[in-house]
């Protein structure tokens, strides 16, 4: 899912000076499962909000509300009946979710409460780390099913460097070393000849460097 | 000039700090009457929310009474308290609240004399510390508008607020 | 002969080579280099240019080992794949050439996070095994990474680096016949203390041939001090250095331990010319370019062979 992490409360706060109404939205999708934007962040935001604008002598008046997703149209109409009135809309969804409401609510700024970060997985409650890097062209079919764009320091397709030491990255010693992982994984599963080829350079246009994606199926198309 | 009285609100769990309260009682021990004790099945039922709402409804100081650490009736309930009270401090420090306004302690059942100790010292902790930062603004009324109810909010309030919901008095 | 460069003529010709190291500048003084460059002429064949070595910025490898040329010397220019994506290195391989560079060393660079620019995007397009395979297309096949042709092949004695001790242990041989399969022509490893394994890694080199496709160069960097050899041991990635090294510097004391550690340095250059595949050596002397000469002529190495 996609992992974010909340602004610093006075980043936020600075966001919202001008406001004396807003709406807080939070997103029971990829941010409740990683405890940044879901119903229960939107609740505590909102309360330090209120404590911080009270104590400046300016108070402020959150309207809160968690939509099931931010990333589709359907899903924003329980803002759309509630938004009048107020100045700005905080969400707490991911950057897309922030975006997308932007673009259906052009009479308000929309303001983003939380920092995207990486698609990743629950290690174990409270723990997330990412995975994959969403380069357009998987190839985890030659790596035992582990990333070497995304876990890799370096994005190296022929690793480890030489700063791979007792399975970790030279740059953390908590970070693992990606190539130490997609060995010990291909040995496992006896196709360590995987890696005696050279792996071929990546089509980085795939990527995001290729500029910005969009998928479509015609068949699904009303 | 009034003297301050804080208004302290105290989530105790009930098998060892709503017990010492208890106690307290019993042993006829004098402690403030500032104390608002709210009952819950075990520290570990605290949400970070309740705590900010304590304070959002007037408290000028909130502490959390859970077991001894190890002796926890659920085992690791005031474990996770610990955890959650770190986290609204840090948070209440970071908007300019001030975390030292909220506590955890630890305590057993057996503990009368401690409950009113901690009573005590928090009392006056916050009395020195004066009243909530959201009080010297108070000509224009906390605006709670159109809050949802914590979905929990049913297992709150047992020998509870006074005053019931909307604004804890101050004296 | 594929490039006709110094180092490529006494390698093929059964010498056993000398290379040394150059730090450039942090900025655009050229006198740094002119000193450095008076304590390496006439004890190295051919001298490695750093590439914002630990990522931080420094005079650009290609215009130092330009510098060099004109200085009389040879560089060996070293290109990272941290900074570059493949259109500005083909592009720098073309102008490295026409400046009259003849050794490239392909290396995948230290993370950016070591560096004084850790907020910088890194670009990692090409790995340094890739970048190997890049060279030898454009130098073999007279062609770049689209398949266009080439007006003016560069013809460069392709290197890269090898560390014998970073993990897993089992796979850096293979590692580094990935890198004779991408067709590199010389290899220069990290410093050497531990002997040992090392002597256990070029065996492992010997038993798949490689030490006849390749041509080897041991690194070695002779310690300044105990702390320096405990720095290296325990805060620098892939490097191993045994307790006897550390205790004999210990047992040195501080105005002995400058000598101690060229005698360890004489001694360990002695050992690996007996090893068999290593065909020489890359004499790395951090900040302490003074003591190359001296290491070079106590090691038998002097005078250099000219070719």
């Amino acid at each position: 899912m996609i992992i974010a992490d909340g602004k610093p409360v006075k980043e936020i706060m600075a966001m919202i000076v001008p406001y004396q109404k807003i709406v807080l939205a939070g997103c029971k999708g990829c941010v409740t499962v990683c405890s940044a934007g879901g119903e229960k962040e939107v609740g505590i935001l909102a309360s330090a909000l209120h404590l911080a604008r009270q104590a400046e002598g300016n108070p402020i008046e959150i309207k809160e509300i968690s939509l099931e997703r931010q990333c589709d149209t359907e899903y924003l109409e329980p803002l759309r009946r509630d938004i009048d009135g107020y100045q700005a809309v905080l969400s707490i969804a991911c950057g897309a979710g922030v975006q997308f409401l932007a673009e259906k609510f052009r009479k308000h700024p929309i303001l983003p409460g939380v920092n995207t970060t990486f698609i990743g997985v629950t290690e174990e409650q409270g723990v997330w780390t990412e995975r994959c890097q969403s380069c357009g062209n998987c190839l985890l079919d030659q790596t035992g099913g582990i990333c070497p764009i995304a876990r890799c320091s370096k994005s190296l397709m022929n690793g480890p460097c030489g700063g791979s030491k007792a399975g970790k990255c030279e740059i953390d010693s908590q970070v693992d070393c990606g190539w130490q992982l997609i060995y010990d994984r291909l040995k496992d599963l006896g196709q360590l000849d995987k890696l005696e080829k050279v792996m071929p350079l990546k089509d980085w246009s795939k990527n995001r460097d290729g500029g910005p994606r969009k998928r479509v199926r015609e068949d699904l198309k009303i | 000039m009034d003297k301050f009285e804080p208004t302290i609100v105290a989530f105790c769990c009930h098998f060892c700090a709503y017990t010492a309260a208890d106690l307290a009682g019993t042993m006829r021990l004098q402690y403030p009457p500032n104390v608002r004790i709210i009952r819950l099945p075990c520290t570990g039922k605290v949400d970070v929310r309740f705590l900010l709402e304590a304070f959002e409804k007037g408290a000028d100081g909130v502490y959390v009474a859970g077991c001894l650490e190890g002796d926890c009736h659920f085992l690791t309930g005031n474990f996770r308290a610990k955890k959650r009270v770190a986290y609204a401090k840090r948070l209440l420090d970071e908007i300019g609240f001030g975390g030292e306004r909220l506590e955890m302690y630890n305590m057993s059942a057996a503990m009368g004399p401690r409950f009113a100790e901690v009573a005590r010292e928090m009392t006056e902790k916050i009395r020195k510390l004066g009243p909530s930062p959201i009080k010297k603004n108070a000509e224009r009324p906390v605006q709670s508008a159109e809050r949802k109810e914590p979905a929990s909010g049913e297992e709150m309030g047992d020998a509870g607020l006074q005053g019931k919901s909307g604004s804890l008095k101050g004296t | 002969m594929k490039a006709g460069s110094n180092l490529e003529k006494i390698l093929t010709g059964g010498r056993f080579a000398v290379t040394g190291e150059l730090g450039p500048p942090k900025g655009a003084d050229v006198a740094i280099i002119e000193r450095k460059v008076k304590l390496l002429k006439g004890n190295v064949d051919a001298i490695n240019v750093t590439d914002n070595q630990t990522a931080i910025v420094r005079m650009s490898s290609i215009a130092v080992s330009a510098l060099l040329k004109q200085m009389g010397l040879e560089p060996t220019m070293q290109m990272v794949c941290r900074d570059r994506n493949r259109i500005a290195m083909q592009s720098d391989i073309f102008g490295a050439y026409a400046l009259g560079i003849r050794n490239i060393l392909c290396l995948s660079g230290d993370h950016q996070k070591f560096g004084n620019h850790p907020t910088a995007k890194n670009v990692f397009d090409l790995d340094s095994i890739q970048l190997i395979q890049t060279v030898k297309k454009m130098r073999d096949e007279h062609k770049v990474l689209s398949g266009d042709e080439i007006e003016g092949v560069p013809q460069m004695f392709i290197g890269a680096a090898a560390n014998p001790f970073a993990d897993p242990f089992e796979f850096r041989v293979i590692r580094l016949a990935k890198k004779a399969a991408a067709g590199v022509d010389f290899i220069q490893t990290q410093c050497i203390y531990d002997m040992d394994k090392f002597e256990r890694f070029m065996q492992m080199v010997r038993e798949r041939g490689l030490h006849e496709k390749i041509f080897i160069l041991a690194g070695v960097t002779p310690l300044k001090s105990v702390g320096m050899a405990r720095y290296m041991k325990e805060k620098v990635a892939g490097m191993e250095v045994p307790d006897e090294i550390i205790n004999r510097m210990k047992a040195a004391g501080k105005e002995k331990a400058k000598e101690e550690g060229l005698k360890i340095c004489v001694e360990q250059i002695q050992r690996l010319k007996t090893i068999p595949g290593v065909h020489g050596i890359h004499l790395m002397a951090i900040e302490w370019e003074e003591v190359v000469h001296e290491i070079i002529e106590r090691a038998g190495l002097l005078p250099r062979p000219t070719v």
